[in-house]
């Protein structure tokens, strides 16, 4: 398939647009393949075009019930950042930034990554504390970071409360300007076409129902469109691996639950930056087309449903306004619903697993579309060299039972909490 | 909203409750030694997609622990009671 350019964008629109190719084949799935990833999301894709650019291995397929990106994938607020404390989170999550800053040019697809700044902010004394404390772990890491006072974030971000009657004042906050947004569907075409170009098969409507064992392997996978026998096989299908891990009898440290995203009316440009409010869980930044896109808590029950309830868009608005107030009148276009498989951590899994061809990419909580290019490489090479990359040697499935946990906030073993 | 029939209340809105978890997992006996009865019990999870019996407490009520069968796929309620309560799983026709 034919490079994207400025030329064949004049040579298109010559000519009309009609000779536009498709990004990628829509393929018949073959008897069987070296690699089977099951999910076509972010994760499942970047996992192909790994394999396929860097290992060299290109008979796979990437399995997808629905359509390419219509899971979560197209369901996040598409934030990128890499501003986490631990050690096992911090090298990682700063890879897959570095790869998101060339994954346009890798691609020749514009993602649309923009580097706007992504601001936490804080309103306490403590919190302030707790912020510096991250920042230097961050800044230790070879991450940057910026601890800014109120003055300076009310220089940067003017919208937000900074009146007395603010319930939560503003002390400052933690920046971390390398961070930003992306276009999320971007993200799964691209990666998609890439793949798809190096020799991947990506099969569409194909939802994995069973599997067929032998001894402590999996030979095939059956789905609706047939048997396929797999040499190795990956899981890459977010809320949904507690469910395909139960039809092969492995119990995970993994709740599904359901996560709420919104987008208003657009406006014109007015948010620069993506924002979080400290005193609860709401972000907010506003998008290229110029809707404000944020959200919240999850509903705390655990769910399949993708779709979620009133009592949490409640909430999720009162802490909008507690955060913008000017936003009060602002329509809301629409809401939408995503599982997260919330891990006991609430850190990442990306590992072998105890069946010996299998290998797992799941427990990405809130926090999986920034991870996307980064968990593509890391699970690429643990599934290409069967054993874990450096970069996601932590994140190994047998961490709980070791107690080396990975756990950001310090909340335990409750999902919700993370 | 989720209506959750409480066995001292009656049916109240789910904003009422604050959830809290898998009923199913049972604490293991103090005097357990071995690491794997107790990593079970911290972190390991059915997380089954269809019925699911959990725990709430009604925070905002009468402050007591209500056992609950939920099919997390459709949300519907199948049924509540008291902790020590008895729940009737629905016919299997629905997925695990």
């Amino acid at each position: 398939m034919a490079e994207y350019s400025v030329f064949s964008l004049v040579r298109n629109a010559l000519t009309g647009h009609k000779n536009w190719q498709r990004a990628w084949r829509d393929p018949e799935p073959k008897p069987s393949y070296d690699v089977v990833i099951v999910g076509g999301g972010g994760h499942g894709l970047a996992t192909a075009f790994y394999l396929a650019k860097v290992h060299g291995i290109r008979n796979v397929a990437v399995l997808e019930k629905g359509w390419l990106g219509g899971g979560n994938t197209g369901r996040n607020t598409t934030i990128v950042r890499s501003n986490y404390m631990l050690d096992d989170n911090s090298h990682f999550y700063e890879k897959s930034l570095q790869l998101w800053e060339q994954l346009s040019h890798e691609l020749n697809f514009n993602v649309m990554f923009s580097q706007r700044g992504v601001l936490n902010l804080a309103h306490s004394d403590g919190q302030m504390d707790r912020f510096a404390r991250r920042g230097n772990s961050m800044r230790l890491n070879g991450v940057d970071a910026e601890l800014l006072d109120r003055n300076q974030v009310k220089k940067m971000v003017p919208h937000l409360d900074f009146s007395e009657e603010a319930r939560f004042p503003i002390y400052g906050g933690l920046l971390q300007p390398r961070g930003g947004t992306a276009r999320h569907d971007a993200v799964a075409w691209g990666l998609a076409r890439g793949a798809d170009r190096l020799g991947v098969d990506i099969i569409q409507n194909c939802e994995v129902t069973g599997f067929k064992r032998s001894g402590n392997r999996i030979e095939a996978v059956e789905t609706s469109r047939g048997t396929i026998g797999c040499g190795k096989i990956g899981f890459a299908v977010a809320g949904n691996t507690g469910y395909l891990a139960s039809r092969l009898g492995l119990k995970l440290p993994i709740e599904s639950h359901v996560l709420q995203a919104f987008v208003s009316e657009p406006l014109k440009p007015f948010f620069d930056h993506v924002v979080t409010f400290g005193a609860e869980h709401f972000y907010l930044s506003q998008s290229d087309k110029g809707g404000l896109v944020f959200g919240g808590d999850l509903d705390m029950y655990n769910s399949y449903a993708q779709r979620g309830n009133l009592p949490t868009i409640d909430h999720v608005m009162r802490a909008g306004l507690a955060m913008v107030p000017s936003i009060s009148r602002l329509r809301l276009l629409r809401h939408w619903g995503g599982v997260m498989d919330m891990s006991m951590d609430g850190s990442p899994i990306i590992g072998k697993s105890p069946i010996d061809n299998l290998y797992l990419n799941c427990g990405w909580c809130y926090g999986g579309f920034k991870a996307t290019p980064g968990s593509g490489w890391v699970f690429a090479h643990t599934i290409a060299e069967d054993a874990p990359h450096p970069l996601n040697a932590g994140l190994r499935l047998d961490r709980f039972e070791r107690g080396h946990l990975i756990d950001e906030e310090a909340t335990g073993a409750v999902p919700g909490k993370h | 909203m989720l209506y959750i029939d409480c066995p001292y209340c009656g049916s109240r809105g789910h904003e009422e409750f604050t959830y809290i978890g898998d009923a199913t997992k049972k604490r293991p006996d103090s005097a357990e030694k071995s690491d794997s009865a107790w990593f079970d019990y911290v972190y390991l999870r059915d997380n089954p997609r269809g019925p699911h019996l959990e725990l709430w407490h009604h925070s905002l009520g009468c402050r007591e622990v209500v056992k609950v069968l939920r099919n997390t796929l459709t949300h519907e309620i199948l049924g509540a009671g008291r902790p020590g309560d008895e729940i009737a799983m629905p016919d299997a026709e629905t997925e695990r």
